[in-house]
């Protein structure tokens, strides 16, 4: 159960986004080398960090469910702490805070065993009364209500919705299910979810990139300049129709979605990325910080690198398991 | 101090939490002095801070840093005292003055006569969590008397929301380590003094984190 490898198609691709990062290291390389009065710093080492970021999940992946369980709970570990180390916090709540990282092995554990009934409701309804509920047992009322919504906001980021992501792992078609899946393999057939799992993030990844570069390159109007200057109408068409393309290419070659079901999740996963995004800027800029912080060499926080991912997996996973 | 146990304890233990329990978010590492005789100079809010400085350095300096410790928290018998001077490696300090004849600073000066890298905390206390106390002249005395020892300000942010006086429960949270650039016995005490504490403001300038309540 642990250590069961994914199927062949997982492994395909991963090496082809190594291929991929191999060149955009090539790339900054050169760029290095061939103009060396301008400065490259930040995008070298934003590859690099690319690089450890593909190597410790790749290497989850491939290691199995529970090395990917690990990986996706640190995630939300690093998340919630970046989280609730920017956000005004009450010493009074110290004790609250405690019981709100103790969510995450809980939810996660969930995962691991399957227990759908539970893992969804969790975070939302038992944290999300427990958490006030102790917080009232140290009886600071002053900042009461500020205090538990920014926390419960942060646990429904961080945790709740990465762990969906690594839900789709564990996820088992119903019988019959609504579609019919189009099996890329046959041991995709028998692990459906590393494929969806791998798809996901690729797909958020590469919105976040598509959309950076079609905004550098076409953007003019911006969508929504009161909360990130960086985000223009030319960079979110391109770069959700980039995801769209690149979600029929490599959906049915990589998951259980046909070219159209694909298309639609390409869709969803985009616009869901750009929402996540645009929701951390408008905290950052009401926070007033321009990172969220330093764990990740040349993207900033990690929430910085997770928030379209954050968004973009509830409604993905939502949006198979009503299909299948 | 065991020197075998103080490496596996800040290796395996102290370097772990400080990097992923907690977190890390440092500035300027590379102003911290290589080599002894040298202070290194911090504002106190938790028992987590001598530690995290300490993991700052590179493993095989080890030996060399030490820091300063009140004697009537750590030195009171038994095992707490036993890890305090093995195993972290503290230099006890006396907080209340017995009588005029003993230096409190004593282990202080005999430590930079030794070259070591010396961890004080001018505050003198953990005080309210990220709140800064008025700064004590004791290093102003050290200074004088190690005039070519640098004093390297580092402002330290987090750790009194980690674990605070008065709390044995470690809530994860990120610290930030702003490490300033180092400066030197001037000559006089309360220039000395009015420069060490304007460079510590400085630093929590840069920080610009409101205090914690």
């Amino acid at each position: 159960m642990i250590f069961r490898p994914p199927p062949p198609e997982v492994g395909y691709v991963l090496v082809g986004v190594i291929a991929a990062l191999a060149v955009a290291s090539l790339v900054t390389a050169t760029l290095r080398a061939r103009r060396p009065d301008k400065d490259y710093t930040e995008v070298t080492a934003r590859v690099r960090t690319w690089w450890v970021i593909v190597v410790l999940f790749g290497g989850a992946m491939l290691l199995g469910r529970g090395a990917s369980l690990v990986f996706f709970a640190f995630a939300s570990f690093l998340g919630l702490k970046e989280y609730l180390s920017l956000i005004p916090t009450r010493r009074a709540d110290r004790r609250v805070l405690f019981w709100a990282y103790l969510a995450i092995p809980a939810q996660y554990a969930l995962v691991y065993m399957e227990w759908y009934g539970v893992f969804i409701i969790f975070i939302p309804v038992y944290m999300f009364f427990l958490l006030p509920t102790r917080a009232l047992l140290v009886g600071r009322t002053e900042g009461f209500i500020n205090a538990m919504a920014t926390l419960h906001w942060g646990l429904m980021t961080t945790v709740f919705s990465l762990s969906h992501a690594a839900y789709l792992l564990v996820i088992t078609l119903s019988d019959p299910p609504r579609v019919t899946p189009h099996w890329p393999s046959e041991q995709g057939a028998a692990d459906p979810g590393a494929g969806l799992l791998l798809l996901l993030v690729l797909l958020t990844q590469a919105n976040d990139v598509a959309q950076y570069l079609w905004g550098k390159s076409i953007g003019v109007r911006k969508v929504a300049p009161k909360v990130s200057p960086n985000k223009t109408w030319g960079g979110v068409i391109g770069g959700v129709a980039t995801t769209i393309v690149l979600a029929a290419l490599i959906g049915p070659a990589l998951s259980l979605l046909d070219a159209p079901r694909a298309l639609l999740a390409g869709l969803i996963i985009g616009v869901a990325g750009f929402f996540g995004d645009l929701s951390m800027s408008a905290l950052k800029r009401d926070l007033g910080v321009k990172d969220t912080g330093t764990t990740l060499p040349g993207h900033g926080g990690v929430l910085d690198r997770v928030d379209s991912l954050s968004y973009a997996a509830p409604l993905f996973f939502h949006y198979v398991y009503f299909l299948y | 101090m065991n020197h075998t146990l103080r490496y596996l304890f800040f290796a395996l233990v102290v370097r772990p939490v400080a990097l992923v329990v907690i977190g890390l978010n440092l500035r300027r590492r590379e102003l911290l002095p290589r080599k002894g005789p040298a202070l290194v100079v911090a504002n106190h809010n938790s028992h987590l801070d001598a530690l995290v400085l300490i993991s700052l350095f590179p493993l095989r300096d080890l030996r060399r840093v030490r820091p300063v410790a009140a004697a009537d928290t750590f030195c009171n018998g038994g095992w707490s005292e036993w890890f305090a001077r093995q195993i972290i490696g503290i230099i006890p300090l006396d907080r209340k003055l017995k009588d005029r004849h003993t230096d409190p600073l004593r282990g202080v000066v005999e430590a930079l006569e030794q070259e070591n890298i010396v961890i004080l905390f001018p505050e003198g206390t953990r005080g309210e969590p990220e709140q800064l106390c008025e700064f004590k002249t004791g290093v102003a005395h050290v200074a004088k008397r190690f005039p070519e020892a640098p004093v390297t300000p580092v402002y330290i942010h987090g750790l009194g929301k980690a674990l605070p006086r008065g709390e044995a429960l470690l809530v994860p949270f990120f610290c930030d380590v702003y490490v300033g650039e180092p400066i030197h016995w001037t000559g006089d005490r309360t220039a000395f003094m009015d420069q060490l504490q304007e460079r510590m403001s400085a630093l929590a300038e840069e920080l610009g984190r409101p205090a914690w309540v």
